[in-house]
């Protein structure tokens, strides 16, 4: 596995996933959904809770679990307390975490030798 | 009454109170739907409609509906099989079945039976409800209720799909539900049509899936979807609204009325199963413990995805409960912050509000100030902008006492004049305090709650 760059290329999660996020009380949960099978696999080692506790860590989230769906290939990961009070008491303008996904998406992405086949797919 | 469909298509035109009014008619009219449903309740909406009907006793429910019913008359005439399900009723449905007999009876349409589901409230009943052993302890810190019984707003349990069953076998139309799993909003009329037994598991958590899937509106048929591409050809200026063909022996196909904007592929498909869930194993309604791990989606032909392998388990012995209580007060307002330096100036405005109150001693418990344009949204994780040529600074607070906002909030006009340069956006009102809910999601054993269907008769309204 190289690390940051592929012919020169940097990867980042929106290379190889999409996801979505929202609010469930004061929680917050983001699914991301691998693009192709390959990416699913690589991000079963590398997008952990930790890393993505990690990547959120200014957001200070209590506990961050991570939950496996091989069905469409993502990883739901649930970010316990993340919201300041959930959507009606949070003084922030994102009370509903709908911005979580692409903040998330935004993450580098170390690149294996088989990034290529981890891309979107043409349409 | 089992029909002899093998399949039904469920569209649904509305994912939260506010959404595109024109909606349900433009969907039932390309949608040859046989069920429209229309899903209007947030957590917390039941709140602000327990205020509206503390008020006014005919009033707490979404008021949007009867307009909606209104736009479809000509609809509800020429498809006399279309039924329409919905949780408008909020924390009235009876009131709600009154206001849309009363436009039916107006449209020369008082044949059309409409059903109240009612039976989530459970205000009225906690003293009894508390001697009967319920404690209502909060879901995730199992913080007893009696830190906020004395500032409860609403507590409502949320219903699963019998009351619909019930409703459309008396003959109901319409079915106007208060509080209720959104997913039932389809369980219902799927159980009805197919005549599948309450502990048909995999069944249930197919229609909830579905359900799940088509709840918030166009989120699944190319809405918020990350893979959306300003470059690409993907318009979504009329996006089309999501319709479920259910099957008889469970799965589903989304699809969307052809010619409307949005897309459905597997992509977007995967996006809602994803949207707001815990444990993807055990998606908990009153119906089902839906499993959506091994859910599989497949494109069998442009904007149709096939949904399979819903499996699911036995559903939960206690019913959620969603309570809320008073909480204070809060307001925010902006102003937008322009020219070189524009984070600098925007400090200093900052800096002047918090100074000017804490000198008086009128600074809210809670004060926050976001930059917004320079990664404030996200704050510390989006890639910041250094240097923007313009802000918006939001200023937004809480506090127990509603004049301390309403003070927060006449301070953010005088920048313009006493601020830094470039200072501007404010014209318009000056933006307005609102109370505070709190939220205690909470549960009740199942034998402790009853829903009630009652089938109204146009013909009494319009007299009425």
């Amino acid at each position: 596995m190289g690390s940051g760059s592929a012919n020169g290329r940097v990867l980042h999660l929106h290379d190889i996933a999409h996801a979505r996020s929202g609010d469930k009380g004061n929680h917050a949960n983001i699914g991301v959904i691998a693009w192709t099978s390959v990416g699913f696999e690589f991000l079963d080692d590398f997008l952990t809770a930790e890393v993505v506790a990690d990547f959120l860590r200014p957001l200070n989230p209590h506990r961050v679990e991570r939950f496996r769906m091989p069905g469409i290939g993502a990883y739901n990961f649930v970010l316990h307390n993340v919201l300041a009070g959930g959507a009606s008491r949070s003084l922030l303008i994102d009370s509903q975490g709908k911005a979580l996904a692409s903040a998330l998406l935004q993450m580098e992405v170390p690149t294996p030798d088989e990034w290529e086949q981890m891309l979107k797919p043409y349409e | 009454m089992v029909s002899s469909r093998k399949t039904i298509r469920i569209g649904n035109g509305a994912g939260f109170w506010g959404d595109q009014l024109d909606a349900p008619r433009l969907l039932a009219e390309q949608g040859e739907l046989d069920y429209l449903t229309l899903e209007y309740l947030a957590e917390l909406t039941l709140s602000i409609l327990a205020h509206q009907r503390q008020r006014d006793a005919d009033l707490g429910y979404v008021t949007d509906f009867p307009t909606v019913v209104r736009s479809m008359v000509a609809l509800l005439r020429s498809q006399p099989e279309l039924k329409i399900i919905t949780n408008a009723g909020g924390m009235n449905p009876v009131s709600c079945a009154r206001a849309v007999s009363q436009v039916l009876c107006e449209s020369q349409l008082e044949s059309i039976q409409v059903a109240a589901v009612s039976g989530d409230d459970l205000l009225p009943r906690l003293d009894e409800l508390i001697a009967d052993g319920e404690t209502f302890e909060h879901f995730e810190n199992n913080q007893p209720m009696t830190d906020i019984r004395e500032k409860l707003t609403s507590a409502n349990a949320y219903l699963g799909a019998a009351g619909i069953v019930s409703a459309l076998s008396d003959g109901a139309r319409i079915v106007i539900t208060g509080r209720i799993a959104d997913a039932s909003l389809v369980v219902g009329p799927a159980v009805f049509e197919f005549g599948w037994s309450w502990d048909d598991w995999d069944l249930l958590a197919s229609a909830t899936t579905t359900g799940h899937l088509i709840e918030c509106g166009a989120q699944v048929t190319g809405g918020m979807f990350s893979g959306w591409s300003s470059d690409a050809n993907f318009r979504l200026d009329r996006i089309g609204y999501p319709i479920a063909e259910l099957s008889t022996e469970g799965g589903c196909v989304i699809t969307k009325p052809a010619g409307t904007d949005g897309r459905v592929d597997t992509a977007t498909v995967s996006e809602q199963l994803v949207y707001e869930i815990g444990d993807p194993e055990s998606y908990l309604t009153p119906d089902v413990a839906a499993d959506f791990s091994h859910v599989q989606l497949e494109q069998i032909d442009t904007d149709r995805v096939r949904v399979a392998n819903c499996r699911g388990a036995q559903r939960p012995s206690e019913y959620k409960v969603s309570m809320s209580y008073a909480e204070g007060y809060s307001g925010a307002g902006t102003l937008v912050v322009a020219g070189p330096d524009a984070i600098g100036r925007a400090r200093a405005c900052e800096s002047a509000i918090r100074s000017r109150l804490e000198r008086i001693g009128d600074l809210p418990e809670h004060v926050a100030f976001e930059y917004l344009g320079t990664g404030d949204v996200v704050s510390g994780v989006m890639v910041r902008e250094a240097n923007p040529p313009e802000v918006v600074l939001r200023a937004v607070a809480r506090d127990p006492s509603r004049d301390v906002i309403d003070r927060f909030l006449r301070e953010l006009a005088p920048l313009v004049t006493s601020g830094p340069p470039g200072v501007t956006g404010y014209t318009g009102a000056r933006p307005r305090s609102i109370p505070v809910l709190g939220y205690w999601p909470s549960s009740i054993h199942r034998s402790h709650v009853h829903s009630q269907s009652t089938v109204l008769s146009a013909k009494d309204c319009c007299n009425g």
